[in-house]
C-alpha cells in the first residue's frame, strides 16, 4: 500500500511545518522530553536497573525481590538504597543505577526536609522528603499524558457532534447548539470541583469529569466546515454516485474538517494541562502523593523559605506550555493555505 | 438602444476617421515581463508584451485562460500580488507608471485609469450602498462634499441606465440584479471620467442578454466621454463587436495584433485561426426508430418557502420549478436552456433526486419519486452528474484512481482483480492517459479535470448522465473537445443526456430536443432544429438573436 507516503499536500504542510524553526526545534525538545519522561521507571527510581548477585542477573526495576533472595532476613521487598542492601549485594556482585536515585515517593530520610538542591537532589527536596526532580519527571509524564488522553476524547467527541450537527443541521443542529450554549455556560471549575468531591478522583475518573466540559471546543468549527463541506460540488458529486451519508461524512468532508481541528489540537492540550493543573493545585485533582506539578506549586506556595519548589514548577510549567504553543504555532502554519515560505 | 452590426462599424469607422493620428499613444507597454515566485519554483505570467492603446481607441485583449490577459491588466494598474515581479516599461500619457510610488500611482487609480472586473457581485463591497461606494471615489480623487457627490452619483447612475436612480441610491449590492450591479460598478469606474477604462471580462459572469445592453452601454459611453477602452474577453464574437484593434495572447505572449477586420478576415497566426474555428458545430446521431422512455418526469415541483418571523411562518415560495413535465428517450440528448435563475439546475437535481420535489418521476419503469435515499441508491448507478465546476467537483485530496473507482467500490461493480482494469478503461473513454491515475487533480487542466468527472460517471456504465453547464468554465477550444467527447460517448454507449446550458450554441451542437425555461417554467420545447429555426416564443426569439446575431452577421 502506498498509504504511507504523504500525499503532495501533505508534504508541503510539513515542509511548511519545518520552515517554522521555532515551532520545528520545539517539536524536536518537547518529543526528547516526552520520551525521557515516558521512561521515568529507567531514568528516575530508588531501584538499580541491573543488579548481579551471586553470577546471575536480577531487574528489580521490573521483578519485585524479597530480602531473602539476597541473603536477607525477611519476606519483605529488599529496599536498595538502604546501607545493609549493600553490604548484602556488593561482595557478591554489583547494582547499575539509574542516574536519579530516587522515585517519585521516594523519601530522603538523611535531610531535613525540604532540602535545598545539592548534589545529592538536584532539585531539592519537598517538604516532605521526596526528590524534587523524581518528581517533576513523574508529574511531566502524568501531566502530557492526562492532556493527551483529554485532547484526544474530547477531540472524538467534538468532531462527532460537530459533524452530526452541521451535516444534518435542521433540529438536530438547533437542538445540539442551544444544549452546548447552557453547557458551556456552566461555572466548569466549580462543577469539578464538586463532581471530584463525590468520587475517590483517580487518573480515568478526573479524565472523565473534565471531559464533561471539554468536548464542545471543537463542535463548532467542525460544525462550520460541514455546513460549508456539504454543499461541496465533490461532496455532491459523491452523493451522486450512491455514497451513504456516513461515508460521504468521513471520506470527504471530515479531510476538510481535519484542517481546523488539527490547528486547535495543540492549544486544547496547554488548556487541558493547565486545568489538571490548576486541580492538583487547589487539591481536588490526583489523589495525594501522586507526583503532579499543581502540588508541586502548592507546595511552592506554602514554603516559600524554600524557594526551589516554586521557582522549579514555574519553569517547568512555563517550559512546557511555551514548547506546546510553538509547535501549536507552527501547525497552524502548516496548515494554512495561503501562507508559502521563500527560501 | 438597440444594437446592429450596421451602425457599430458606422460608428467605428467615425471614430477612425476622427481619431487625430498621434505619435504618442496613451498607453504603450513595451517588453512587459512578469514573474511569479513561488517557494523555489518561479513561473514566467508574461514574457515580453508590447502593445498601445490611442486615446478614444478600443483594443480588445483575447485570449484563454491562463494566457495573462488578465495579469497584464492588472500590471497597468500595479495591482498584481506582492509575489509578482514585474520588468519593462509600461508608459501612460507619456509618464512611466513602473516608477511611480505607490501614493502617485494610488492618484492615477480610478482617476486617469479605472477599471471593472468580471464578478460584479464581488467587486462591489456587500456592506455599503451603491452611493456611498460611488461618493468614496469621488471624495478620494475630486474632492467632493458629500451633497455634491451625491448629486454626482445620481447623474452617474442615470447615464448608466440605472431605472429609477434616485432610490437605486440607497440600494445594497445584493439587492440589485446582476445587469445592474455591473451597471453601477461601470457607474464607479467612471465617477471620475478615466482617460483609459480597463474592462476584464466585464460581461461574462452575465446573461446573454444582458450582455448585450452592457456591451451597448459601454460603446455608447465611450463615445460620449471619449475615452480609451482596453477591453479583454475570451469571447471572439464580443470582441469583434466592440474594439477597433485586437491583440491575441496565447501563453504570456502576443501572437497577434492588428486592425480587429483584418485579424478576423485574414488570421496569420495559427493560434489566431484555432480560436476562430473552436466555435462549437456539428449535430448530435440521429435517433434510433422509436426509442424507449428512459425518464419521465410528470408536474415536478420545486417550491423553496420564504419564512419570516418568530414562529418561522411561510409567507410565501421562490417557485424553483413549477409544474414541470418531460420525457428524456434512450439515446437522446435533452437540452435545456435558460438564463441562470430559470430552474434548470434545480430541475435536473430533482431527477436525480439530489433535491427534494413534489410530482412523479419514473425511470425506465420503475417509480423513483417515492422511493427512500436507501431505496434509491442501487438505482444511483443508472443516473449520474457532471458539474460545472472542474476545480470543485474534484476531491483534491484523492487520486484520479480513486476518484474514478469510487463508485465502483459504493456499488460493488469491480472486483480486487478488475477494479484497476475498469479505471483504466474509463480513463482511456474519456481520452486521458491512463498513467496519470496515479496523479491529484491540481496537477491537471480545466479540460482534463472535467475529462476525470465524465470519467467518475462513465465508470458506473450508467444510462442517464446529466450535465450541468459542462462546459461553460472552459475555452472555446477545450469546449468542443469535450463536446465531441460526448457525442462520441453518447453514440458508444447508447447513452442519455441532459444537457442544461445558458449557452445555445453549445446546446444546439449537443442536443436532439430543447426546452426552453424560465422562471421555472417551459416556455418552449421542440426540436432543436425547429426551437433555432422557427422559435415561436418572443422569450425564445430574444434568446436566440442575442446568442446568435453576432455570428451571422460574421
Amino acid at each position: 500500500m502506498t498509504r504511507f507516503k504523504l500525499n503532495p499536500l501533505n508534504q508541503r504542510r510539513w515542509q511548511n511545518f519545518k520552515q517554522n524553526r521555532r515551532g520545528y526545534i520545539s517539536l524536536w525538545v518537547f518529543s526528547i522530553l516526552f520520551v525521557i519522561t515516558l521512561l521515568a521507571e529507567v531514568v528516575a527510581n530508588d531501584k538499580p536497573l541491573l543488579l548481579w548477585y551471586d553470577g546471575s542477573p536480577y531487574f528489580p526495576t521490573f521483578v519485585t525481590y524479597p530480602e531473602t533472595t539476597f541473603g536477607g532476613e525477611f519476606e519483605l521487598e529488599m529496599d536498595y538504597r538502604q546501607d545493609f542492601a549493600r553490604e548484602l549485594i556488593e561482595p557478591n556482585g554489583w547494582m547499575l543505577w539509574p542516574p536519579i536515585r530516587y522515585s517519585y515517593d521516594t523519601i530522603n530520610y538523611a535531610r531535613i526536609a525540604p532540602a535545598h538542591p545539592s548534589l545529592e537532589n538536584w532539585l531539592g527536596t519537598d517538604d516532605q522528603g521526596r526528590d524534587v526532580l523524581a518528581r517533576v519527571i513523574y508529574g511531566f509524564r502524568i501531566s502530557v499524558l492526562f492532556g493527551l488522553a483529554l485532547t484526544f476524547f474530547s477531540t472524538i467527541i467534538g468532531v462527532a457532534v460537530g459533524a452530526l450537527q452541521g451535516f444534518y443541521g435542521g433540529k438536530i443542529d438547533l437542538f445540539g447548539q442551544r444544549f452546548i450554549e447552557i453547557w458551556s455556560g456552566m461555572p466548569n471549575l466549580y462543577l469539578l470541583i464538586i463532581l471530584s468531591s463525590f468520587v475517590e478522583p483517580g487518573f480515568w475518573w478526573l479524565l472523565g469529569i473534565m471531559l464533561l466540559f471539554q468536548w464542545m471546543a471543537l463542535v463548532d468549527v467542525v460544525r462550520a466546515e460541514f455546513l460549508r463541506g456539504r454543499n461541496l460540488e465533490y461532496v455532491r458529486a459523491a452523493r451522486a454516485l450512491g455514497m451513504t451519508n456516513g461515508r460521504l461524512m468521513f471520506r470527504h468532508i471530515l479531510p476538510n474538517a481535519m484542517i481546523a481541528t488539527v490547528t486547535f489540537m495543540p492549544f486544547i492540550l496547554t488548556g487541558a494541562i493547565t486545568t489538571l493543573t490548576s486541580l492538583d493545585f487547589l487539591g481536588f485533582g490526583l489523589p495525594a502523593g501522586s507526583p503532579s506539578l499543581g502540588e508541586l506549586i502548592a507546595q511552592g506556595k506554602n514554603n516559600l523559605q524554600a524557594p526551589w519548589l516554586g521557582i522549579t514548577a514555574f519553569l517547568v510549567m512555563s517550559i512546557m506550555l511555551t514548547l506546546l504553543v510553538f509547535i501549536g504555532e507552527a501547525c497552524r502554519d502548516a496548515l494554512d493555505p495561503r501562507k508559502y515560505y521563500s527560501n | 438602444m438597440h444594437w446592429t452590426r450596421e451602425n457599430t462599424i458606422q460608428t467605428k469607422e467615425l471614430r477612425l476617421e476622427n481619431r487625430t493620428v498621434m505619435d504618442n499613444p496613451l498607453l504603450a507597454i513595451n517588453d512587459l515581463r512578469i514573474r511569479f515566485q513561488q517557494g523555489e519554483n518561479s513561473v514566467d505570467a508574461v514574457k515580453g508584451v508590447s502593445f498601445s492603446v490611442n486615446a478614444g481607441e478600443t483594443v480588445g485583449l483575447v485570449g484563454e485562460s491562463g494566457s495573462g490577459k488578465s495579469i497584464t491588466a492588472l500590471s497597468i494598474l500595479q495591482l498584481l500580488p506582492e509575489n509578482a515581479q514585474c520588468s519593462g516599461e509600461i508608459s501612460f500619457a507619456n509618464e512611466a507608471l513602473l516608477n511611480f510610488s505607490k501614493s502617485q500611482m494610488r492618484r492615477i487609480r480610478g482617476h486617469k485609469i479605472s477599471m471593472i472586473f468580471q464578478e460584479p457581485m464581488t467587486a462591489l463591497n456587500p456592506l455599503h450602498t451603491i452611493e456611498k461606494q460611488i461618493c468614496e471615489v469621488l471624495g478620494i480623487h475630486l474632492g467632493l462634499k458629500s451633497s455634491e457627490a451625491t448629486a454626482k452619483a445620481l447623474e452617474l447612475l442615470e447615464l448608466v441606465g440605472i431605472r429609477d436612480a434616485e432610490s437605486r441610491l440607497k440600494a445594497y449590492p445584493h439587492e440589485l440584479s446582476g445587469g445592474q450591479r455591473q451597471r453601477a460598478m461601470i457607474a464607479m469606474a467612471l465617477a471620475c471620467e478615466p482617460t483609459l477604462l480597463i474592462a476584464d471580462e466585464p460581461t461574462t459572469a452575465l446573461d446573454v442578454t444582458v450582455q448585450r445592453q452592457i456591451l451597448s452601454l459601454l460603446t455608447d459611453l465611450q463615445q460620449k466621454l471619449g475615452m480609451a477602452i482596453l477591453f479583454i474577453s475570451h469571447d471572439l464574437n464580443l470582441i469583434r463587436h466592440v474594439s477597433d484593434r485586437i491583440c491575441v495572447m496565447k501563453d504570456g505572449e502576443i501572437v497577434e495584433q492588428g486592425v480587429t477586420e483584418s485579424v478576423f478576415k485574414a488570421p496569420q497566426h495559427p493560434y489566431t485561426i484555432d480560436l476562430l474555428n473552436a466555435e462549437p458545430d456539428g449535430e448530435p446521431e440521429p435517433l434510433k426508430e422509436n426509442p424507449a422512455n428512459l425518464v419521465t418526469g410528470k408536474k415536478i415541483k420545486v417550491w423553496f418557502p420564504i419564512k419570516k418571523g418568530l414562529f418561522k411562518k411561510t409567507v410565501g415560495h421562490v417557485k424553483a420549478v413549477t409544474d414541470l413535465s418531460l420525457t428524456i428517450h434512450q439515446g437522446e440528448t435533452l437540452g435545456i436552456v435558460g438564463e441562470s435563475g430559470s430552474g434548470k439546475t434545480t430541475l435536473g437535481m430533482a431527477l436525480l433526486k439530489l433535491q427534494i420535489s413534489e410530482g412523479l418521476i419514473q425511470f425506465e419503469d420503475t417509480r423513483i419519486d417515492n422511493m427512500n435515499q436507501n431505496q434509491f441508491r442501487p438505482l444511483r448507478r443508472e443516473m449520474q452528474i457532471v458539474f460545472q465546476d472542474p476545480f470543485g467537483s474534484l476531491s483534491p485530496r484523492m487520486t484520479v484512481a480513486d476518484i474514478v473507482g469510487e463508485g465502483l467500490d459504493i456499488h460493488k461493480l469491480a472486483t480486487e482483480a478488475n477494479r484497476e482494469g475498469l479505471i483504466i478503461a474509463a480513463l482511456t473513454d474519456v481520452g486521458l492517459d491512463p498513467e496519470c491515475r496515479h496523479r491529484y487533480p491540481h496537477e491537471f487542466s480545466g479540460g482534463q479535470r472535467q475529462r476525470i468527472s465524465i470519467a467518475r460517471a462513465l465508470a458506473l456504465k450508467p444510462k442517464l448522465i446529466v450535465l450541468d453547464e459542462p462546459t461553460s468554465a472552459l475555452d472555446r477550444t477545450v469546449q468542443s473537445q469535450i463536446i465531441d467527447l460526448l457525442r462520441n460517448l453518447q453514440k458508444k454507449y447508447n447513452l442519455s443526456y441532459i444537457f442544461i446550458s445558458h449557452d445555445l450554441a453549445v446546446v444546439k451542437a449537443m442536443s436532439h430536443r430543447i426546452i426552453v425555461m424560465q422562471a421555472g417554467e417551459i416556455v418552449e420545447q421542440g426540436n432543436t432544429q425547429q426551437i433555432f429555426n422557427q422559435p415561436v416564443e418572443a422569450y425564445t426569439r430574444e434568446l436566440i438573436s442575442a446568442a446568435f446575431e453576432s455570428q451571422k452577421s460574421a
